[in-house]
């Protein structure tokens, strides 16, 4: 592991700082901050004003025009006391099975299988599990709509093979039971493609022989799979869990589409919540508190997950 | 870790923002409210005629009604040739989302459709953003036109803290009516008549289940039509004079949601839904399939208000209209609806005196004329004077909201009551009606939605 670019990268800046000398080579000087001017001053006005505008209107109880009142950490404390935050969170770690570990699963199974056989026309099957990750979000969840209802296609199979009691009266994504799960699978049949594409990149870039090894020490597909696949796409599924697990906790798109949070508030999720309060109830304060702390959660996350994988790297 | 490694920068940077943010917390968001003040009454009715105006119109009238307000401005343009409409359409769901944004812009629109209610026009109020009408209304004569109800719905105190009393600051004639839809054919079929009364409607649900009818048409996927559905057994239960001060809050949290009116209500809801009474699959029906279901023949009843009688064609006489029968024959009629979306001028417009004459001619006797074949109710005190073919499904309607007017029997939308109890009834109700929460839960969960509120205003 230890010809990976990005080790070698972070071992060459901990020498450097290590002393510090009149200056090294390469080391950065004054006009670097000039080239990355341009584009730091658009990051400024776009993100980091508004996160700071954010964070100041958050102390506030504001309706988004009249002039706000200083609540403190007001909007903080309903983040504990409102249980329909709360529901929220739960559901979008409910949504994570959908979002990030099934995707992973699917994704290695496949990257495994279409790696071994070789087939024809393999770019075509992988463009084509490739396709759902380019259309919008927002027009496949309309489609999917159709799909889930009470008299869509996926009812209509069930029925034609005698499964019809498991169609939920009120469609899939009308019944409390089944609406949060539905979003999920729509949300898995666009994300493993995502998955698919980096996991076989990266199984193509294992040494053939190591498999080889494998084979001459015996192993099977199953030990092979495990021995040597899973532990040269580590870099891979780093990078596939950090962003399938940040796109959960910001999922909005299929919500606005395909439930509106309902029924009931069964599929409401942080990112939904936030919105409403921001441009439909007027809670503008209360909006900008719960979008600091979704944006907290998420930096928690990647790091706890970039920590956890670098030291299962260490071993 | 050295004090200039990659992680330590990042923590410095991490630190700066921090106090930037907290020096900056140092400014309070959002423009201190001044309240708008009432421009003088103007000298003479009309538009003035110095130079050119562009009025933009921002509303959310759709299907005939559209058409019919395009045609309205044109002859608006035809009667003051130095004006100029310039209508911005927006549904429902971009109005509530774009309106403020737009009114406190630089360029907002003059004459805008705000709903009623906390979550809107409240909102706008309180920032000084819309103008008060009532030197307007003085010299054109409106609070003649309509009944006192219409114009407290859209009158504020200048503040904006109190509904329902002080300045009028939206201004409409077309009313609307919440009742029952009934397919006279399927009446007769199943060998029922009218129902009178709150058991007799309970009855006929009954005999339609038995006959494997659809007792009542309903489609629940877009959460607002289970409103109505509350609210027209609501209405029979709880006292008018309780829903309105509830509605309007004036005794702040003396009043409230969780009372036994409102349990009976909320357990008679639950009731139905579980007797079947309600069209299978409600939760992911839709409501525009659900009244295209309707007016193909399917359903016995169905619960929505007046703006369905385009859909069912004005002159139908194979479907009856009422408000929901009372509980004690004979007792006076009442319903939820009033006021429909009212016309406000917005502070920030260049020309006040001619938008006010855009909205008397949008609710001039010729205007109302010409929207009351798209079910759309003329609350003109003079309304008799129009005609209207006597057993048509138009007819009932009118006549329905004309005898919940004279009775004082109007109940104005619950969900005006908070700039958040749209969300929560509509979510409270299809739990309630999914059998995830009690008719107790039910209750107790809107209370708090509505305690809340009373307390941060004072």
């Amino acid at each position: 592991m230890d010809d990976q670019p990005a080790v070698l990268a972070s071992s060459a800046l901990a020498v450097g700082s290590r002393r510090r000398p009149e200056r090294l080579p390469g080391e950065a000087r004054r006009i670097g901050y000039l080239y990355i001017a341009p584009a730091f001053i658009l990051y400024a006005a776009f993100n980091l004003v508004p996160l700071v505008q954010g964070i100041n209107i958050s102390f506030y109880n504001w309706d988004g025009i009249t002039a706000g009142t200083w609540v403190g950490l007001g909007n903080y404390t309903e983040f504990f006391t409102d249980p329909t935050i709360r529901t929220g969170y739960v559901h979008v770690v409910i949504l994570m099975f959908f979002y990030s570990f099934m995707p992973i699963v699917i994704g290695l199974f496949l990257a495994a299988v279409l790696s071994r056989i070789r087939i024809r026309g393999l770019t075509f099957f992988r463009l084509l599990l490739f396709l759902p990750l380019v259309i919008t979000d927002v027009v496949t969840a309309v489609a999917w709509n159709w799909v889930y209802d009470v008299d869509g296609p996926l009812s209509t199979v069930l029925r034609t093979v005698g499964l019809g009691h498991f169609v939920p009266s009120a469609g899939w994504l009308g019944d409390f039971n089944t609406a949060l799960p539905a979003v999920g699978v729509f949300g898995m049949w666009g994300q493993f493609g995502f998955c698919l594409i980096l996991f076989l990149a990266g199984v193509m870039k294992i040494p053939a022989s190591l498999y080889e090894a494998a084979r001459v020490d015996g192993a099977n597909a199953v030990r092979e799979f495990f021995a040597v696949t899973i532990p040269g796409l580590r870099y891979e599924l780093q990078v596939v869990l950090v962003l399938t697990v940040i796109g959960t906790l910001g999922t909005f798109d299929e919500i606005y589409v395909m439930t509106g949070g309902g029924p009931g508030t069964a599929t409401s999720v942080p990112a939904y919540t936030v919105w409403r309060r921001m441009f439909q109830t007027g809670q503008v304060g209360s909006a900008a508190a719960l979008g600091i702390v979704l944006m907290l959660i998420v930096f928690a996350v990647t790091y706890g997950l970039n920590r956890i994988m670098e030291r299962g790297a260490e071993r | 870790m050295d004090a200039s490694s990659p992680t330590a920068v990042r923590v410095r940077i991490v630190l700066a923002l921090v106090v930037a943010a907290i020096v900056s917390a140092a400014c309070t968001p959002g423009g201190s409210a001044t309240q708008a003040t009432a421009p003088p009454a103007p000298a003479t009715t009309g538009v003035p005629d110095t130079g050119p105006i562009t009025l933009t119109i921002w509303d959310q009238e759709s299907g005939q009604v559209g058409k019919i307000w395009d045609q309205l401005n044109a002859e608006f343009e035809d009667t003051y040739p130095n004006v100029t409409i310039d209508r911005k359409n927006r549904d429902f769901g971009e109005l509530k989302t774009l309106l403020t944004l737009a009114i406190s812009g630089p360029n907002a629109p003059d004459v805008v459709e705000a709903n009623q209610g906390w979550p809107d026009m409240g909102h706008l109020v309180k920032a000084g953003l819309l103008l008060p009408l009532d030197n307007y209304a003085q010299a054109y004569g409106w609070n003649d036109r309509v009944s006192k109800n219409v114009l407290a719905v859209s009158s504020w105190s200048p503040d904006g803290k109190q509904f329902g009393t002080g300045n009028l600051f939206g201004y409409t004639t077309m009313g609307e009516i919440v009742g029952v839809y009934y397919n006279k054919q399927k009446l007769e079929d199943l060998g029922l008549t009218v129902p009178t009364t709150f058991a007799e409607f309970e009855q006929a649900l009954d005999v339609a289940k038995q006959a494997g009818e659809v007792p009542i048409q309903f489609g629940n996927n877009d959460a607002f039509p289970g409103i109505h559905e509350f609210a027209v057994i609501q209405d029979q239960m709880s006292p008018v004079s309780d829903l309105t001060d509830f509605i309007f809050g004036l005794q702040g949290s003396e009043l409230s949601f969780d009372t036994p009116d409102n349990l009976q209500a909320a357990t008679t809801l639950q009731d139905w839904t579980n007797k079947g009474y309600f069209t299978p699959g409600f939760g992911g029906g839709g409501y525009d399939s659900a009244v295209a279901n309707f007016a193909k023949g399917e359903g016995l009843f169905m619960i929505t208000g007046n703006w369905i009688v385009e859909n069912l064609g004005a002159d139908n006489s194979d479907y009856g209209f009422m408000v929901m029968p009372p509980i004690e024959a004979g007792a006076p009629p009442v319903s939820t609806g009033g006021a429909g979306y009212p016309l406000s001028i917005a502070a920030s417009s260049g020309h006040p005196d001619a938008a006010a004459a855009y909205i008397d001619w949008m609710t001039s006797d010729h205007a109302s004329e010409l929207l009351l074949p798209t079910g759309q109710i003329p609350l003109h005190t003079g309304a008799a004077t129009f005609t209207v073919q006597p057993g048509t499904v138009l007819a009932d309607v009118v006549d329905a909201a004309s005898d919940v007017s004279k009775a004082n029997g109007v109940v104005p939308y619950e969900d005006w009551a908070t700039p958040t109890f749209y969300d929560t009834m509509t979510a409270a109700i299809q739990e309630l009606m999914g059998n995830r929460i009690s008719p107790q839960e039910f209750v107790a969960n809107i209370e708090q939605d509505y305690a809340d509120f009373q307390s941060s205003r004072t």
